[in-house]
């Protein structure tokens, strides 16, 4: 159960064309996750999915039946929405309740499946609240437990964590991988977060305009970029990218050096540089250098190193892991 | 947010509303429309005939077509300048913080639910009478004539009625806008050195203006049908005086029974309507958008 | 303008607001006043304004003369039917319009709005003759049916903008929770949008209640409500303060007391969600 293949989809909202023709399979029990720019269309893709937009053309199919025309109440997956979408005027029993009852489920069933819910999420206690008196990550994992107690063939997740702080996503990120590892159901998860896709996906796919520029595994994506696109959107901070002589010395047009794969010296190096702004993190340390014909480049530096603005430093790239480009952006093998 | 599914869902939803409304707007106004060109009496019956444009011709050419227009425009313009003026000078008035500000609401708000005919009824005989009415006393009380208002200005005595009718409605929807002006614009504007007048003027006047927009759309539907007001106080007169087109139709279709001459009339009032329709609907297309 | 000021500003503040409200008030506080009076203290010069012998003879006897139970009966069911109906057939319209629009949404909603802007006198020819040959004069009926649709226009235009602000993505958990139209629009979205059904409901009842062009012209006794029984005061016994206004405080009464114990939800529905 929760195998999706999407065959030659496309959406078009009026004239404009938000997904060109797309291929993609997800496998049973992946946790895939959609990442890209915001505005590239992931949304639009998961809600095709979920059957809350109709395809302009293609055929989407779920474990093996073609679910193309399907409407979603009957495709058998579950949405997290990113506002949660709560009922607000019924508690949260209730709208946990509210799939069940709309499949008719025997009463005592649908006691023991909430039941069982709001144990595994923590919601015991809040049962008889309204949404309206619950905090932000209570009010996920009522969305979350309404989408788990039917039982899904997937779980389809829009975003679900941006309108949390910082401390708490970092919980829930925790909470959904969990949950996840337990379940063994098929997720799709879709995020403008890239430390959330390396942190939680089994499979990334990585979009932009609507067209998926790789799919992969996050380490894959993370060593063997198929484009200068994807080189840039994954990993944090963001690879830096020089053209011009220094990129034809490695013959290409242009080269990728992560930050981390940076080495800093005081006294000597491939390229010299001043420091504009140092950021002590004590276990990191990153620096943004200005250096003489490039643009500012980025170096993070393991534990301390100190240095301070106005300080000249000298960079040197680690060959073995420097990516390069060619003129249309895509990898050099 | 939308399927094929939902898409014709929603079409099957929408349509008895439409279809109703299509209805009502057809069926009766084609009726007018065919009447209008009928000589038509209710008191001859069977006599109809087809003439042309001279229900038209009469209705126009008539003099109290004229007085009736121009009464409508003074009654819809009288009402409006006076609510709109009223309605933002109390709405800033009951801004301010005071005591009793929800009593006080409750008062301003009342002349609103008070039917057209119990308010034309209660000024025309309580207030307005020359013998009886309260204004003859407070006259007489500082030494001054009573003054006949319903004989001598019967279309401001008409204006005024229906003015307190409507500066409930004008006051609560500006006093709603004007609660929601963002405080520190206006401390911004304070500390950038403007006046009390440059204030109102430039912040909290266009801040305003969709609220304005709200008011003159809605008391204009309603006050260029104004009836039962002048129904009850002075049966458009005297002469024509506060006769307006509404209530001319209606004395020529149901006083007179000349179904051909009202309808005529009321073809008029409907071109009328729409000429008016087409300038607010421009205004709200641009003030109602965002 | 919450702000602090002083107490003086305050106080005087509220006296003038005060005052204004009470002269605003006024004519509906002496109507009230006068219907307890009797008929030679209604026009006593100078008027007395508390200290008379209150009287209910005025009420007594408008109530002998006319048949006010009926005329009461009478707003009940034409203001309530007309509402209710009107109501159920917005709902499923401004349900479509604000959930899913469609290119010419925009332009359904000005044009309906716009049919409120047909003068009735416009129509009055057609349907006084519709009604006489379908026996619909004076009957509660037919007010009923006219009622609806003069004020279906802003019914659908209030629930849109209500329903505008119900969050699509409520209505799309309910539909992938299997929900199905029937379910959605009466287990989510009805419920959510009370608050705003309740404000439309209340003005929409207090227009039809207050109508006074159709009422007039389309009952004779029957069907008349109360606009229509005042009406019948106009002359001469509107010469006779006391009853008239025993007469006036009967039919404004049930609105008055709706209308404040409901004022919260009125003042919304009142902007017409226009404004904010
Ligand atoms: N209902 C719609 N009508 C028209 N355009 C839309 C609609 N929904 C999304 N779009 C457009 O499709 C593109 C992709 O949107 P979306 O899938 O929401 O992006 P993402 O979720 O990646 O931020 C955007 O350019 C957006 O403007
Ligand atoms: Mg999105």
């Amino acid at each position: 159960m929760g195998n999706i293949v999407l065959k030659q989809i496309t959406k078009s909202f009026g004239d404009v064309q938000v997904i060109p023709p797309l291929d993609l399979e997800i496998n049973e029990g992946e946790f895939v996750v959609f990442v890209g720019p915001s505005g590239c269309g992931k949304s639009t893709l998961l809600r095709l999915i979920a059957g809350l937009e109709d395809v302009t053309s293609g055929e989407i199919s779920i474990d093996g039946t073609n679910a193309t025309e399907v409407p979603p109440a009957k495709r058998g997956l579950a949405m997290v929405f990113q506002s949660y979408a709560l009922y607000p005027h019924m508690s949260v029993k209730k709208n946990i309740t509210f799939p069940l009852k709309m499949a008719k489920m025997d009463p005592a069933e649908q006691e023991r499946r909430v039941a069982a819910a709001a144990k595994v999420l923590n919601l015991t206690d809040y049962l008889h609240r309204r949404p309206g008196q619950l905090s932000g990550g209570q009010r996920q994992r009522v969305a979350i437990g309404r989408a788990i107690v039917r039982e899904p063939a997937a779980f389809l997740f829009d975003e679900p964590l941006s309108n949390l702080d910082a401390a708490l996503r970092v919980n829930m990120r925790l909470e959904i991988s969990e949950l996840h590892q337990t379940l063994k159901t098929t997720m799709i998860y879709v995020t403008h977060d890239q430390v959330e896709a390396m942190t939680m996906a089994d499979k990334i796919v990585v979009l932009q305009a609507g067209f998926i520029e790789q799919v992969g595994s996050p380490l894959e994506l993370y060593h063997n970029p198929r484009n200068k696109f994807v080189a840039g959107f994954i990993g944090s901070p963001k690879m830096n990218f020089i053209e011009g002589a220094d990129a034809q010395k490695f013959d290409a047009h242009t080269i990728g050096i992560r930050p981390e794969h940076l080495t800093l010296s005081t006294t000597e190096g491939m390229w010299k540089g001043v420091v504009t702004v140092a950021e002590h993190l004590g276990s990191d340390t990153f620096l943004y250098v200005n250096v003489e014909g490039f643009d500012a480049m980025t170096v993070r530096v393991n534990g301390e190193f100190s240095v301070k603005h106005g300080d000249t430093v000298y960079l040197s790239p680690d060959p073995e892991k420097l990516h390069r480009f060619d003129q249309q952006g895509l990898r050099i093998a | 947010m939308a399927t094929a599914h939902s898409r014709s869902a929603a079409r099957l939803m929408l349509s008895p509303a439409v279809i109703l409304l299509l209805g009502w707007m057809i069926v009766p106004l084609s009726m007018t429309i065919y009447f209008s060109f009928l000589s038509y009496n209710l008191l001859m019956p069977g006599m109809e005939e087809y003439v042309g444009f001279l229900n038209y011709e009469y209705f126009l050419t008539d003099p109290a077509f004229f007085a009736a227009l121009f009464n409508t425009l003074m009654l819809v313009g009288g009402v409006l300048v006076i609510t709109i003026v009223g309605g933002v000078a109390l709405g800033l008035l009951l801004d301010q913080p005071i005591w009793g500000q929800g009593i006080v609401r409750i008062l301003v708000i009342a002349p609103f639910f008070v039917m057209p005919t119990v308010s034309a009824l209660v000024w025309k005989n309580m207030f307005m009478n020359p013998v009886n009415g309260l204004f003859a006393y407070l006259a007489k009380a500082v030494g001054l004539q009573p003054f006949d208002f319903l004989a001598h200005a019967p279309l401001l005595s008409i204006i005024l009625i229906v003015a307190w009718q409507w500066l409930p409605f004008a006051t609560l929807i500006l006093l709603t806008a004007l609660q929601s002006l963002d405080q520190e614009q206006l401390e911004a504007a304070e500390m950038d050195g403007a006046s009390f007048g440059n204030r109102f003027i430039y912040i909290v006047l266009p801040h305003l203006s969709r609220a304005i927009t709200v008011v003159v759309l809605i008391q204009t539907i309603f006050l260029l049908s104004v009836f039962a007001e002048i129904l009850v106080t002075t049966n458009g007169g005297p002469g024509y005086a506060s006769t307006n087109i509404t209530y001319l139709v209606y004395a020529q279709s149901l006083l007179q029974f000349d179904v051909g001459g009202g309808s005529a009339g009321g073809i008029v009032a409907v071109i009328l309507a729409n000429i008016v329709a087409v300038f607010l609907m421009r205004m709200i297309g641009k003030n109602l958008e965002a | 303008m919450a702000r602090n000021v002083s107490n003086t500003r305050k106080a005087l503040v509220t006296a003038v607001a005060w005052t204004i409200g009470i002269l605003i008030f006024f004519p509906i506080l002496w109507t009230i006043l006068t219907s307890f009076k009797t008929e030679a203290e209604a026009i006593a010069s100078p008027p007395s304004f508390l200290f008379f012998d209150w009287t209910v003879e005025n009420y007594v006897e408008v109530n002998s003369r006319s048949n006010y139970p009926l005329h009461f009966m009478n707003s009940v069911i034409i203001s309530i039917g007309s509402t209710l109906l009107g109501l159920l057939i917005a709902i499923p319209a401004a349900w479509s319009m604000a959930f899913v629009p469609a290119k010419r949404t925009k332009d359904i909603l000005m044009w309906m709005l716009s049919t409120k802007m047909l003068p009735p006198v416009g129509v009055l020819i057609p349907i006084y003759l519709l009604f006489r040959d379908f026996g619909l004069l004076d009957t509660r009926i037919g007010l009923v049916v006219v009622l609806t649709l003069i004020n279906l226009p802003i019914i659908v235009w209030m629930l849109y903008t209500y329903f505008k602000e119900i969050p699509g993505e409520i209505l799309e958990a309910a539909r992938m929770d299997g929900a199905g139209l029937w379910d959605e629009v009466v287990h989510v979205l009805t419920p959510m949008a009370i608050p705003g059904i309740a404000s439309t409901l209340l003005l929409n009842v207090i227009l039809s209640w207050n109508e006074a062009f159709w009422t007039l012209n389309l009952t004779a006794a029957k069907a008349a409500p109360l606009t229509a029984f005042i009406a019948s005061y106009s002359s001469p016994e509107g010469l006779f303060y006391a009853k008239l206004s025993a007469a006036s405080t009967l039919a404004i009464a049930p609105i008055l007391i709706l209308g404040w114990f409901s004022q919260k939800q009125l003042v919304r529905g009142l902007t017409f969600g226009a404004v904010k």
